[in-house]
């Protein structure tokens, strides 16, 4: 309700952002980001390790002096990794004051997709996926997938992380 | 007053109080000690009294105006009458309480609660106090009330006049000066106009009073005149000559007044008194100078938000590795470069240069901390009727920020300890021909890369038969016929649940305090110490990196990753073989080293990294000790000594098992750091 309403403001705040969301692809689909949330795209980067992390943690990078975890999306999404290769790319988001890379396979442009056009996903296994899907966006003939950031990030990562420490 | 309002000035607000409460916790006790308070600091105190006041009615926080209120009252009574016979320790006893209730209003307030205490009983016993001297006061006998007198009129002399001049004092007038209009300035011209006087008159009055300071000032003059009253031995005729020299005069009105009228007119007023040098002793005097020379260094310091040093660190950091980034490019490799290594070599020498300025920035004294030791030990002993002198050396002796605020705590528990357990009631020392009155010694100094801290008492000592017994009772040990050392039986009292103390005081003896001593140095990476001996006392010493940001440390590689071990914590590093290696039943490795085995850790295990060696023979063992345990570690090879700036892992990743925190290498890649304590428990489990 409160990250709605925040939501709203900040919608409303910089309307140039609004309706505007970042595309990028895994295997054949494609995602979308909100572009509020996005601070930049970069190259794949050395990775460090870092031990104990789910494997969707790949470690974390150095971004000109600060370090930020990158998360691989593909892992996230209990796809099967690929190689990186130059295509590969980090979006650098920022949810809540945490920065965190998503490592995609490639980034494709920005889109408007007004809010007539996004319909909610349907209702299949809760356990599914669908529970990073905020919404689907049409475009054309094509769908995206919306990507709800907050729960990429918070969701049962906690409870995953700290599983793992016991 | 809605809280909006406030907001913009309650930071300040917060931290100019905090800042004047310390201070005022330290005047205060600073005049217990010696038994007596100088005017600088009874004016100290009141100006602090009266300034928290002001801010606080601003703020409107009605309970802290009261309070403050009622001590400068007392401080004032204090200041103008010098009551003599002062009863010093109640009067601290009611300044503190009346700190520790502004400090609680004060948390109230960082805590974004309304404070709300009621101060009216602190208050009543201050106004109680001050009726009491008051009553004093009265009660004297009419001779000692006639010294005073003639005492006090010297008190009301301004701009310091002798004393001789003063008898001579036969006429009184009243003055009023016009400026003409448009002469400007016309404060400061009244300024000079008293100038002029002051060598021929005792006492002199003017209105407006603060000529200067006040801009309203200035319009008063211009509107109402410049009016003076003042006494001196010469004549009517003379002054009326002096003040009509005054340039720019329109209007000159003197008349003669009696007596009587001028007290009225200058009593009205409370007057700057002349100092009067209170006699202290010699040696306190020695002491006290040599106070006031450390509170010179002490206010020599601005303060500066601390996220702020954080970010200059980090870009001091950056600029660091980007420089090795630049002089270490790949793409000069092969070239003859005479000119630009030169100039490299000046950049290299500025940037480290810089990076040790940056650190040293971030170093605190830890005098502010020591200080407030004072207060603890006083309370102490007031409750506890003993009767203990804090010596306190090396207060100069600087530390990062971050550990200053990890230490305070420690040293708490460690010298309300020390009070309690360790230093015996005066009749106990004096049975056992000590002096009666204890010392506790509070030492900090620089050795090495570290600060060694000690507090060390001339108590009774620790009892290693009441330790070992304790220790049995509380299921820390099995088995008391063990050998263990002196030291290792003495560290069992920084044990969780370890108290030996009979009794349970409101102070110490619940067993919780030492075990915090121990968590909270060994957070900033340190180490502690004890030695007793019987009746000679104890010693803690507390072993403090200079600083938490960086780091001297040892990279080695594991795969494909590099870590970073501290150097503080290798003790040696060797090449086995594998028939070196000992298996016990569980599968777990060991290693005799000169006759004692170690537990060897593997780090690709530890961390799962694939791609490593397995073999001994092709890596590297490292010992590793925490202090309390040694270990062994397994990697693939050591790459060097390097220092390097801490960094936090990021807030996302939380806390991994045997990692610090993480740093940049030159190159740009990230190193992780390894917390050998860390290390040593996961295995344990």
């Amino acid at each position: 309700m409160m990250a709605e309403m925040v939501e709203e403001i900040v919608s409303l705040e910089e309307d140039t952002q609004k309706d505007k969301f970042l595309t990028f692809s895994l295997k054949k689909e494609f995602y979308g980001v909100e572009i509020c949330y996005v601070t930049e795209i970069i190259g794949i980067q050395p990775i460090t390790e870092v031990p104990e992390l789910p494997a969707y943690i790949k470690g974390i990078i150095n971004l000109r002096g600060k370090i930020i975890p990158v998360m691989d999306v593909r892992l996230r999404f209990n796809k099967e990794p690929i190689e990186y290769n130059d295509r590969t790319c980090v979006i650098v988001v920022d949810v809540k004051d945490i920065s965190i890379g998503l490592i995609v396979d490639a980034v494709s442009e920005v889109l408007d997709i007004s809010a007539n056009d996004i319909v909610a996903p349907p209702e299949v296994n809760v356990s599914s996926h669908h529970r990073f899907i905020k919404g689907i966006g049409k475009v054309g003939n094509d769908v995206k997938l919306l990507l709800d950031c907050e729960k990429l990030l918070t969701d049962d990562d906690a409870s995953v992380i700290t599983s793992l420490k016991k | 007053m809605s809280d909006i309002a406030r907001e913009p000035i309650l930071e300040m607000y917060k931290f100019e109080v905090a800042q004047m409460l310390e201070q005022l916790e330290q005047l205060t006790i600073n005049g217990e000690k010696y038994n007596k308070y100088s005017d600088e600091e009874i004016n100290e105190i009141f100006r602090i009294m009266h300034t928290i006041k002001g801010s606080s009615a601003m703020m409107v926080f009605n309970g802290m105006t009261k309070i403050a209120h009622s001590i400068e009252d007392l401080f004032f009574y204090i200041r103008e009458k010098k009551p003599e016979n002062l009863d010093y320790s109640r009067i601290t006893d009611l300044v503190l309480e009346g700190a520790d209730f502004m400090k609680s209003e004060l948390s109230k307030i960082e805590d974004g609660i309304e404070p709300d205490g009621d101060p009216s009983k602190l208050v009543e016993n201050n106004r109680g106090y001050l009726d009491q001297l008051k009553s004093i006061d009265d009660s004297d006998d009419l001779e000692t009330k006639k010294d005073e007198g003639s005492k006090k009129q010297k008190y009301y002399i301004s701009y310091n006049l002798s004393e001789a001049k003063n008898i001579e004092n036969k006429n009184c007038f009243k003055a009023c000066i016009y400026f003409e209009d448009g002469c400007e300035m016309e404060n400061v011209r009244a300024f000079s106009v008293i100038h002029s006087l002051k060598e021929y008159v005792s006492q002199i009055e003017s209105d407006p009073q603060d000529i200067l300071e006040n801009e309203n000032s200035l319009e008063i003059i211009k509107r109402e005149g410049f009016k003076l009253v003042f006494c001196t031995d010469r004549s009517y005729d003379d002054i009326y000559n002096i003040l009509n020299k005054t340039i720019f005069l329109k209007q000159l009105d003197l008349e003669k007044i009696d007596e009587s009228e001028t007290e009225q007119h200058i009593k009205k007023i409370p007057q700057i008194e002349l100092d009067d040098k209170p006699i202290i002793p010699e040696s306190a005097k020695i002491e006290r100078e040599k106070e006031a020379s450390s509170k010179a260094l002490q206010q020599n310091i601005i303060s500066v938000n601390v996220t702020k040093l954080d970010k200059l660190m980090d870009l001091v950091g950056e600029l660091v590795i980007s420089e090795a980034m630049v002089t270490g490019s790949s793409d000069l490799k092969n070239l003859e470069l005479e000119n630009f290594n030169k100039a490299a070599r000046q950049l290299k020498k500025i940037t480290a240069e810089l990076q040790d300025m940056v650190m040293s920035i971030r170093m605190v004294p830890l005098a502010a901390t020591f200080h407030k030791m004072n207060r603890i030990v006083r309370d102490m002993c007031k409750k506890l009727n003993k009767d203990v002198q804090l010596e306190i050396l090396g207060e100069n002796t600087e530390v990062d920020k971050n550990i200053i605020e990890n230490i305070s705590d420690p040293l708490m528990h460690l010298i309300r300890n020390s009070i309690d357990h360790g230093i015996e009631s005066s009749k106990e020392r004096e049975m056992k021909g000590k002096n009666e009155k204890g010392k506790i010694i509070l030492e900090a100094k620089n050795e090495g890369g570290e600060v060694v801290i000690q507090v060390k008492d001339d108590g009774k000592g620790m009892n290693r038969e009441k330790i070992l017994k304790k220790a049995m009772e509380h299921g820390i040990i099995d088995d008391p016929s063990k050998e263990m050392s002196d030291n290792e039986i003495y560290s069992m009292i920084f044990l969780p649940g370890f108290s030996t103390n009979e009794t349970i005081t409101e102070f110490s003896g619940r067993g919780v305090g030492m075990d915090v001593v121990i968590k909270n140095i060994q957070k900033v990476g340190g180490l502690v110490d004890v030695s007793s001996s019987p009746d000679m006392g104890t010693t803690i010493t507390l072993r403090i990196p200079l600083t938490l940001a960086i780091v001297d440390g040892m990279n080695i590689r594991v795969g494909n990753s590099i870590y970073t071990l501290p150097t503080t914590s290798i003790k040696e590093s060797y090449r086995v073989s594998d028939d070196d290696l000992i298996k016990d039943t569980d599968g777990n490795e060991m290693i005799m080293v000169r006759g004692q085995c170690y537990p060897v850790l593997r780090i690709n295990k530890l961390f799962s990294i694939n791609n490593s060696c397995q073999n001994m023979e092709d890596g590297i063992i490292i010992m590793v000790e925490d202090g309390v345990n040694t270990v062994c570690l397994f990697a693939d090879e050591l790459l060097g000594e390097q220092q390097v700036v801490v960094k936090a892992l990021p807030n996302y990743i939380k806390k991994v098992n045997g990692i610090t925190g993480c740093t940049l290498l030159g190159e740009g890649s990230i190193s992780l750091i390894l917390d050998v304590s860390g290390i040593i428990k996961t295995y344990k489990k």
